[in-house]
């Protein structure tokens, strides 16, 4: 019997060699993709272990880890006035994972970027502790707080975004309502799925980033990009006159379009381009579009960054014209109505392009990362998307905006402050109220910040509610707190 | 492999006996060996221990040299016992399995620590486990001291048999209050607070009746039959035993939904055939058979879907795939180096200290941790089979091949389960696992072999030499002869 004893020696030993052999599979080569798996506590468990990375804007801290003293989560989120940063940072949770600026850098914050293994190392050596690395961010935290208490205030909703133009930094991206990111910083499953279910049914979607997300008709505020097509066709300068009529005829349609309140543009049957803009003239930017024809006004639109995908790192849904079929739809398109969709974000970069001489500079909301010890590690370079429109188109544009603001209501102007604006009061549908925009940058002449801002619904004026009553006040407190916080 | 006789350097029929010391000296026992082997595990131990509570960031105090000094006390005393009841035993198997169970104390309580610092979780499973070690030792020297020749138990083959296939069954024909269904498996018999499980002895019973019952069979096995497309059949009669086998396992997972046992219980009837019998073809005709049992139960059982699908899938398989795939990462955190004792997190892992204790092992100890245990067992079945390639009797031949083949078969399958290789099964781990019918079972099965490897390597009084002495001679097989 001693032969097949020895035959079963062997097949044990291959077993093992099996054995030995899958477990090689599964903790070595496989063992990466098992620890990037989704729903892999372990790997979760310990980035709670490490002090994750701090987030910073301009010297305040936006979030940080706290040891908790617990033994499962060494360490917990702590955010401070997370609701008003939120759109920003984003939340960092064990059960919902990441979002904002927590997610997109990850590897930063939790330590295991490239750029730290040389932290890595040294920690090895010295035995510390794992550190995360810090990212500050470009917001402005005076305009964050200013944009987030001038909307949350009032309680009303929508969205505000600042640009600095010359270098695409957002200064604030604020939205309402919004949600507090501490609610998903805790250690109880239980108490972040109830308040993931509360925040998922809220009335407003607080949620929702509206800044980068949220696709709104932009009313008279894409007259903007009207005028520059106007002026770019070559057809159209500072002084050329357009109708002044109260309401046109719209071609091949049994449909007319009125100014608002159905004023006449000025005193004259004509009046000039300008004027039209500072009057914000339905009649006229209708007829100009259609004059300067769907192709222009595409062109135009997709310089000022239409339809272009962009990571701010968050990304931004695409601004589009929609469909345009016929003249009436483009008649109407011209005066942002119809399917003409844009985010706050896309609005801003209109305005912060026309500030920038044309130049539209890539927003961006990251301004450095760095190690654990406050040392740079990779700072974010201004980087510019497209020259949108020429140098003198973009101070023609200005001019207009300039005399516009002086139709654009009182309500927070900044003395000793010259603002470039253009409103915008989007009908959405009958039995609602409009969306109120307000598109501006400041000072006219040297532009540090540009601005949109929109109040949805009416905010809390109701149906006569205007882009200049509900968002420029808005907007016009961002704009200040910039200024005087020296933004 | 090793020499089919006796150890090297150790002539075996040196001619000298115990009793008249000439030339040359006594055959050493090698007993000696076996204690610095037992003093070098317990330290090996009580340094793991120490580990954990460094690594648990608390001092470790003297209670720990306390437990690893009792650790040596319990198997010294066993030591003696085995000086004392079979002194000519293998020197390393005692040692080996002092290791296996030592670290499964260990890792039991780093399981226990981890489950500790979260609400609801099971209670510590520790102190019973060194408590079924002492009872399992005990166990042990009670083998060696009843069972002075291992020849006598051929005797109650039938015996033996009838009992085991009945504690077999038990748990799945007794009613619920007396035999849980324990995840959804009824495996258990609960008496009181107490509750084992009968397949863990039922396995040695049964082992003991095939041997036996092979061994008295092997000539019929291999002349009386007919040819058949070139391969010797046996009769149907001689048959029926193998047929019972398969069907009784079968019988197993249908009643008890135990696919583990099932599957032991197969492979070691199987492989006892083919030792027996010295006939490969066996292992054909068994495997065509489990194949078929397979094709036949898996459309009609549930679970066994789910665990095969489990199995090929288990990150996307849901609820089923779960423990595996906790197991997974656990592993995968591990890595080559493991993340030290006591610096994991193996209590995340469903069954860490039971059927998952082996990657446990893998995530604190790392692969190379896991490879050690893994050679430890190669090394305690290899010796299991060099005593059956020394035993002088066909019976003890048989015996101590189907104990040793038992013991590694069993690693394969929950090891295979917990890494992925195989389908999942609930199967114990020997000697690591916590539990205590597995433990025990265990360790009456190591005394078996230990009990075999005395009797071969003991001195004999010197005898005539006889070229070929049929080991056949030796055994009782009265009763076998029974007309049916």
């Amino acid at each position: 019997m001693n032969k097949p004893l020895r035959r079963v020696a062997m097949a044990m030993m291959a077993m093992i060699v099996l054995l030995l052999a899958n477990a090689t599979y599964v903790q070595v080569i496989r063992a990466d993709e098992l620890r990037s798996q989704s729903g892999n506590q372990r790997t979760l468990y310990q980035e709670y272990s490490t002090p994750r990375g701090q987030l910073i804007a301009n010297g305040k801290l936006l979030a940080s880890s706290e040891p908790t003293g617990g033994e499962r989560f060494k360490y917990e989120r702590k955010y401070a006035n997370g609701p008003a940063f939120s759109p920003a940072t984003g939340f960092y949770s064990f059960v919902y994972g990441s979002k904002g600026v927590e997610r997109s850098e990850d590897e930063v914050l939790n330590g295991n970027a490239d750029s730290l293994a040389f932290n890595r190392l040294q920690g090895m050596i010295t035995g510390e502790e794992k550190k995360g690395g810090n990212v500050e961010l470009t917001l402005n935290p005076e305009m964050q707080r200013a944009a987030y208490q001038q909307l949350a205030g009032d309680g009303v909703r929508g969205s505000v975004v600042a640009l600095n133009p010359q270098d695409g930094s957002i200064l604030a991206m604020a939205n309402a309502p919004s949600y507090d990111p501490n609610k998903f910083a805790g250690q109880s499953r239980n108490e972040q799925a109830e308040a993931w279910n509360e925040l998922k049914d809220a009335p407003g979607d607080p949620m929702v980033n509206r800044a980068t997300s949220t696709l709104y008709p932009p009313g008279s505020t894409f007259k903007l990009i009207t005028a520059a097509a106007a002026l770019e066709s070559g057809k159209y300068d500072y002084d050329t006159q357009v109708t002044a009529a109260p309401s046109i005829d719209l071609p091949k349609s049994d449909a007319t379009l009125p100014n608002y309140g159905n004023n006449t543009c000025g005193t004259m049957p004509t009046a000039p381009l300008w004027e039209a803009m500072a009057r914000s003239c339905n009649t006229a930017f209708a007829e100009v579009a259609g004059d300067v024809g769907e192709q222009k006004l595409r062109e135009t639109a997709r310089s000022f960054g239409f339809g272009a995908d962009l990571n701010v790192p968050m990304g931004v849904a695409d601004s589009s014209l929609g469909e345009i079929n016929g003249p009436a739809p483009l008649y109407q398109t011209g005066i942002g109505q119809r399917d003409v969709r844009m985010t706050p974000m896309q609005n801003a970069m209109v305005a912060a392009a026309i500030a920038n001489d044309g130049k539209m500079m890539k927003p961006h909301l990251v301004d450095k990362t760095l190690a654990p010890d406050m040392s740079v590690l990779e700072r974010t370079e201004p980087e510019q998307l497209s020259q949108a429109v020429p140098g003198d188109t973009a101070h023609t544009i200005r001019d207009m905006m300039v005399k516009a603001e002086q139709h654009a209501g009182n309500e927070g102007k900044i003395s000793g402050v010259q603002i470039a604006s253009k409103t915008g009061t989007a009908q959405h549908g009958s039995g609602k109220d409009p969306h109120g925009w307000y598109v501006a940058f400041a000072p006219a002449e040297n532009p540090k910040i540009a601005v949109a801002a929109v109040v949805e619904d009416g905010g809390n004026v109701g149906a006569n509610a205007t882009g200049s009553k509900i968002a420029a006040p808005v907007a016009r407190a961002v704009i200040r707190a910039g200024l005087q916080g020296g933004g | 492999m090793a020499p089919t006789e006796t150890d090297p350097g150790t002539p075996s029929t040196s001619g000298s006996s115990a009793q008249e010391a000439t030339n040359p000296p006594r055959t050493p026992n090698r007993r000696g060996i076996e204690l610095v082997m037992l003093g070098f595990v317990a330290v090996l131990v009580t340094s793991a221990l120490a580990l954990i509570s460094i690594n648990q960031e608390s001092q470790p105090g003297t209670q720990i040299l306390y437990y690893g000094l009792a650790f040596l006390a319990l198997f010294g005393l066993t030591h003696l016992a085995v000086r004392r009841w079979a002194p000519y035993g293998d020197p390393l198997i005692l040692p080996l399995v002092a290791f296996l169970n030592g670290f499964g104390l260990v890792l039991i309580h780093r399981v226990d620590i981890g489950n500790a610092t979260e609400p609801e979780g099971p209670a510590a499973s520790a102190p019973s486990q060194v408590a079924y070690t002492a009872i399992g030792l005990v166990l042990f020297v009670l083998v060696l001291k009843v069972v002075s020749d291992h020849r006598t138990l051929a005797k109650y083959a039938y015996t033996c048999g009838l009992v085991g296939l009945v504690a077999l069954a038990l748990p799945a024909v007794l009613p619920g209050f007396i035999a849980p269904p324990i995840n959804g498996a009824k495996l258990w018999i609960r008496i009181g607070s107490l509750s084992f499980q009968p397949a863990e002895f039922a396995k040695i019973l049964l082992l003991i009746f095939f041997a036996a019952f092979l061994v008295s069979k092997r000539e019929l096995f291999t002349t009386a039959g007919r040819r058949f497309l070139g391969i010797d059949f046996p009769r149907a009669r001689d048959l029926a035993p193998v047929l019972v086998a398969w069907a009784a396992s079968i019988g197993i997972v249908v009643l008890e939904r135990d696919l583990g046992t099932s599957l032991l219980f197969f492979g070691i009837v199987l492989v006892m055939i083919y030792i027996a019998t010295e006939r490969a073809v066996w292992i054909a005709i068994g495997l065509s058979l489990f194949a078929l049992g397979c094709v036949v139960a898996y459309p009609l059982f549930g679970h066994l879907q789910e665990r095969v699908n489990a199995w090929l899938n288990p990150l996307t398989s849901g609820s089923s795939g779960y423990q595996l795939r906790k197991a997974l990462f656990g592993m995968a955190e591990g890595g080559i180096g493991g993340s030290g004792l006591g610096g994991g997190r193996p209590a995340i892992v469903p069954y860490a200290k039971s059927d998952f204790i082996l990657s446990t092992a893998a995530e604190e100890l790392g692969l190379l941790g896991l490879a050690v245990f893994l050679l430890v067992y190669l090394l305690l079945t290899a010796r299991g089979l060099r005593v059956a390639l020394a035993a002088r009797d066909s019976f003890g031949k048989l015996l101590a091949g189907g104990l040793a083949f038992t013991i590694s078969f069993q690693v394969f399958v929950v090891a295979g389960g917990v890494t992925g290789l195989i389908p999942l099964t609930g199967l114990t781990t020997p000697f690591l696992a916590a539990g205590g019918s597995s433990l025990v079972g265990n360790y009456m099965l190591v005394a078996l072999l230990l009990r075999i490897s005395d009797s071969s390597r003991r001195p004999q009084q010197p005898s005539k030499p006889q070229p070929k002495q049929p080991p056949i001679a030796e055994a009782h097989t009265e009763l076998v002869e029974r007309p049916r």
